[in-house]
Order: C-alpha cells, then sequence, then structure tokens
C-alpha cells in the first residue's frame, strides 16, 4: 500500500497548471512556511469566466497534488461555481488523500477562495 | 536502487540472516529447559551474550537482551531515576535532541515530580563535558546523553562526560544505537554506566537489542515474570534474534576501520557537493560525525515532496519535515540546532551503508541538486527570497 493514490502521485508528478500568471487579476496566498505549507493561486476572469488559472505551492506532495487538482477543477469555470469549489471535492478528484494530509485540500479551497475575494476587490475598486 | 536511510535500518547482513535461519529451523528449544534442546539453546545464547559484551568491552553479565534500543533505554532511565528517588534524588541532565524513547521517558517522569535539564547542544549539534559538569546538582541522580544522534550524526564527547559523571558520582547512560557498529564504543574507556544498542542498526534483525548495565548499577525489570535474563528481563529468550545480532555486531565491530576509512570520503564528497546548492546547510557538526551520516536543510523547499522525488530516482531518504512525521512540528533535532521551522521544513538526511559506491554519490548529487531546483522552480517562498520580499536565512 502506497503512501498516496496513484491520481495523487501523478498530480505530485506532473502538477497541471504550475507557475505564475503575469496578468492575473485575482492572486490568492494561503498557509505559512512555519507550518511547511504555502500556496499561491492566480486567476485570470474574464466575464466571470475562470480563463486560467495557475499555482506556486511550498509543501509535500499532497499539497502539491490538492493545488494542481484545484486548478483542473475551476479552469474554464463560471466564477459561481468555482465559489463552491469545496476541499471535499478536491480530495475526492484525488481518489482520497491520508486523514492527516487533508489539511492540504483545506489549503487549497482556502487558496482559491483568497484569490477570488482579491479579484473581487480589485473589481469594486474598478 | 540506492538506499540511504541506513540510520532507520539496515540490510541484515549475510552471515545475520544465515544465523537466524539455522537457529529458527534447529536450535528451538527454551533455554531455561533442562534437556539437551534447552542446554543447546542456553549454550548459543551465553556465547551471543560474551560476543556483544566482547564487541563494547563489557564482561558477559552485565549485558540484558531487549526488545530493541526503546526498551533498553526505558529500563536504563526509569530504573536509575528509581533508585534516585529512593535517596531523595530526582534531578536528571540530558539534552533536548535526544531520540523520543529517551524524551518521552524523560517527560512522563516530569510529570511524576522529577525534574530534568535539557543541555543546549549548539547550533553545531554537540554538547561539552563541562556543560554536564556545570549542570550536576547534589540531588542530580542521572545523566542521559546520547553517543551519536539519529538525524544529524553528531558524536558527542562521550567519554569526557563519562568522565565528569564517575567524578561526581552519578549515573551516565547513553543511547548508543547509532553507534554501536559504526564507531568504536568501548564501554570501560568511555566511563559508561549503562548503555543501549540495537540490532537492527547494525545489521541485525529488528526486535532485538541489548542494555549494558555495569556492574553493582541496579536495574528494575520493565516486564514482570520469569527469572531469564537474571531476573532483569522476563521472558523467553528470542535465541535467534539475540545470536544473529551478535553475529552482526562481531562482523561490524571486526569492520570499523575499513567502514570508516571506505564512507568517510564519501560521506565529504556528497556533503560539498550538496554544499553547492546555493542557500543550503549542513546540519550538525562536518567532523564529530559518524561516517554514514549528511543532513541537510535547504530554503524554500519542503522535506517530504524531496523525498518523493528522489525516491523516483530511486533513492531512498529520510527528512525532518512535519509532513514525514506526521505531526505539524518538523523534526526537534534540528530545532534544538537552531534551524528555525521554515528551513527546518526542507531538510534531506541521507545515511549511508557500506555497499555505496563513488558512482551512487555522484548520482545521489546530483539528484538532490535537480531536485532542489525543480521544486524551487514553483515555491512562492523561493520566489519571494529570490524578489527581496523576504530575508534568506541559509
Amino acid at each position: 500500500m502506497a503512501l498516496y493514490s496513484e491520481k495523487v502521485m501523478d498530480h505530485f508528478r506532473n502538477p497541471r497548471n504550475v507557475g505564475v500568471l503575469e496578468d492575473a487579476n485575482g492572486i490568492g496566498e494561503v498557509g505559512n512556511a512555519k507550518c511547511g505549507d504555502i500556496m499561491k493561486m492566480y486567476l485570470k476572469i474574464e466575464d466571470d469566466i475562470v480563463k486560467d488559472v495557475k499555482f506556486e505551492t511550498f509543501g509535500c506532495g499532497s499539497a502539491i497534488a490538492s493545488s494542481s487538482m484545484a486548478t483542473e477543477l475551476i479552469k474554464g469555470k463560471p466564477v459561481s461555481e468555482a465559489r463552491q469549489l469545496t476541499n471535499k471535492a478536491v480530495a475526492e478528484a484525488l481518489d482520497g488523500l491520508p486523514d492527516y494530509k487533508m489539511h492540504c485540500s483545506v489549503l487549497a479551497q482556502e487558496a482559491i477562495e483568497s484569490a477570488l475575494k482579491d479579484y473581487e476587490s480589485r473589481q469594486e475598486k474598478k | 536502487m540506492i538506499y540511504a536511510d541506513n540510520a532507520a535500518t539496515t540490510k541484515m547482513s549475510d552471515a545475520a540472516v544465515q544465523t537466524l535461519t539455522d537457529l529458527l529451523k534447529d536450535t528451538y528449544g527454551n533455554p531455561s529447559s533442562l534437556y539437551e534442546f534447552g542446554q543447546k539453546a542456553k549454550e548459543v545464547l551465553e556465547q551471543a551474550r560474551r560476543d556483544v559484551a566482547e564487541a563494547i568491552g563489557a564482561q558477559p553479565n552485565e549485558i540484558i537482551f531487549t526488545s530493541g534500543g526503546s526498551e533498553a533505554d526505558n529500563q536504563a532511565i526509569l530504573s536509575a531515576a528509581k533508585m534516585g528517588a529512593l535517596k531523595g534524588k530526582k534531578h536528571i541532565i540530558s539534552t533536548a535532541f535526544e531520540h523520543h524513547a529517551v524524551l518521552h521517558t524523560l517527560r512522563k517522569l516530569e510529570k511524576e515530580g522529577y525534574e530534568v535539564t535539557y543541555l543546549d547542544v549548539h547550533s553545531n549539534g554537540l554538547v561539552t563535558a563541562s556543560q554536564v559538569a556545570d549542570a550536576i546538582r547534589e540531588d542530580t541522580c542521572l545523566v542521559t546523553i546520547m553517543y551519536a544522534n539519529n538525524e544529524i550524526g553528531t558524536i558527542q564527547p562521550i567519554r569526557e562526560i563519562g568522565e565528569v559523571c564517575k567524578a561526581k558520582n552519578v549515573t551516565f547512560h547513553t543511547d548508543a544505537v547509532q553507534a554501536v557498529g559504526h564507531i568504536p564504543v568501548n564501554v570501560v574507556d568511555d566511563n559508561i554506566d549503562m548503555l543501549s544498542a540495537s540490532g537492527h542498526k547494525f545489521h541485525g534483525p529488528k526486535g532485538v537489542g541489548f542494555l549494558y548495565v555495569k556492574k553493582g548499577i541496579k536495574v528494575f525489570n520493565l516486564i514482570e515474570g520469569g527469572a531469564q535474563e537474571r531476573n532483569r528481563r522476563a521472558g523467553t529468550e528470542n535465541v535467534p534474534g539475540i545470536a544473529a545480532m551478535a553475529t552482526a555486531l562481531k562482523e561490524s565491530v571486526a569492520n570499523l576501520d575499513s567502514y570508516k576509512a571506505k564512507l568517510t570520503p564519501i560521506r565529504d564528497k556528497i556533503i560539498k557537493g550538496i554544499g553547492e546548492i546555493p542557500h543550503s546547510a549542513l546540519n550538525g557538526d562536518a567532523v564529530s560525525r559518524v561516517p554514514s551520516n549528511i543532513n541537510y536543510c535547504f530554503e524554500g523547499i519542503e522535506g517530504e515532496s524531496l523525498l518523493l522525488l528522489l525516491d523516483d530516482k530511486g533513492i531512498a531518504a529520510s527528512s525532518g519535515s512535519a509532513c514525514t512525521s506526521g505531526s505539524l512540528d518538523p523534526s526537534h533535532v534540528l530545532l534544538a540546532i537552531g534551524r528555525i521551522h521554515d528551513v527546518a521544513h526542507g531538510s534531506l538526511r541521507l545515511s549511508l551503508g557500506e555497499d555505496i559506491t563513488d558512482e551512487d554519490a555522484d548520482y545521489i548529487i546530483k539528484s538532490v541538486r535537480e531536485v532542489v531546483e525543480y521544486l524551487r522552480g514553483f515555491s512562492p517562498v523561493w520566489r519571494d527570497l529570490v524578489a527581496g520580499k523576504k530575508e534568506f536565512i541559509l
């Protein structure tokens, strides 16, 4: 029995949407280095659609895989749908995470929430 | 596949496997039985005791076979504490970076009213004999300091510490799990009263270890029952395991010089090669260190992902990252030498075995460099450090 599911390992080894979005209009960063996990999400939203998304993560295998999966789940989706993303959905899409790693999926959800919040506050300022 | 986690456990030697399997098949008698089958097992057991004793400069009747290092640590510490309490002495001296078998036993004693002084191990992972001397009080009943650290491999000045304890008449125990079979250990020359060791750290089997108790030092049983081990450890002896451990120990001790001569240059080559990675730092003193240990912190990355990617490259290693332990805090050893959480999460321990080659070393260096660079490539922490938004720690 491996530590992680094959899905987790796939997303860890070949993370989707990794990197920086130079023209992002919503950026969120959660976690802290003291705890060993930081996730940063970059969103490019147009016409209420998540046109593009990228992430950067400092963290363990499941943190990287959770970020990668979360970006896949919201890419191309309406903002209203992205807002509904739960950590449970991220974990399920990864075929599960060990109990003590569930917080990684929570962090992914929070990173997206934080980026959406940033997007909204930028819109209000316009 | 390069197995570089020999501080976690080692592969059994061929000779130890041979001893174990032969005895499992043929020598199944109970050493406590009077008939031939039993007495044959008893002979094997007592030969193993002589071999183990000789390997550390002890007398056979000073060796108690246990289930491993943790049991030996527990028995030594709890016994010394109990003896101390009988004389009204309830102060113990140790260090902040002991193995959990020691630390958790000490914490239990603290809850029972003992006072423990944890000596600072400094940034190089070394404690000094004068620190011990300064900490000893009228009511000190035990000094327990590990011989070599399991994570960073630093070798403590055990002989000098033992001298101090002897002069002040305080019982001295050392957890020598990472030292026995790896560096020369002699309980008489090193002034050791009690010493714990574990078979599987020097190519013996798991589930077997021993406690050396100097003649005249009193220990109590942890396990009540029969009169085995001269009334100090009940339970039918694991004869095949004990004898296999003795075989492995004899072999390891006979090869100490070649082990050191082979591993030291390879260790130092890897230390140098990995050290060229920017913003990395060696953990623990570079010289007073077991020949097998390399331990680094890398800024901006996390240890578990480092290990998983090294595993993909065929390298088995370990890390002091919180994520690898299932707890929220990184290694207490790295914190004890002053590494802050942010960088302690990004640690890597390589513990080499005798079969390591120069080519393996090159491959390890190359692989670690690649993986660190790759992970830094999408680490938001690294980005902030490079952009000057955060200050480098290493």
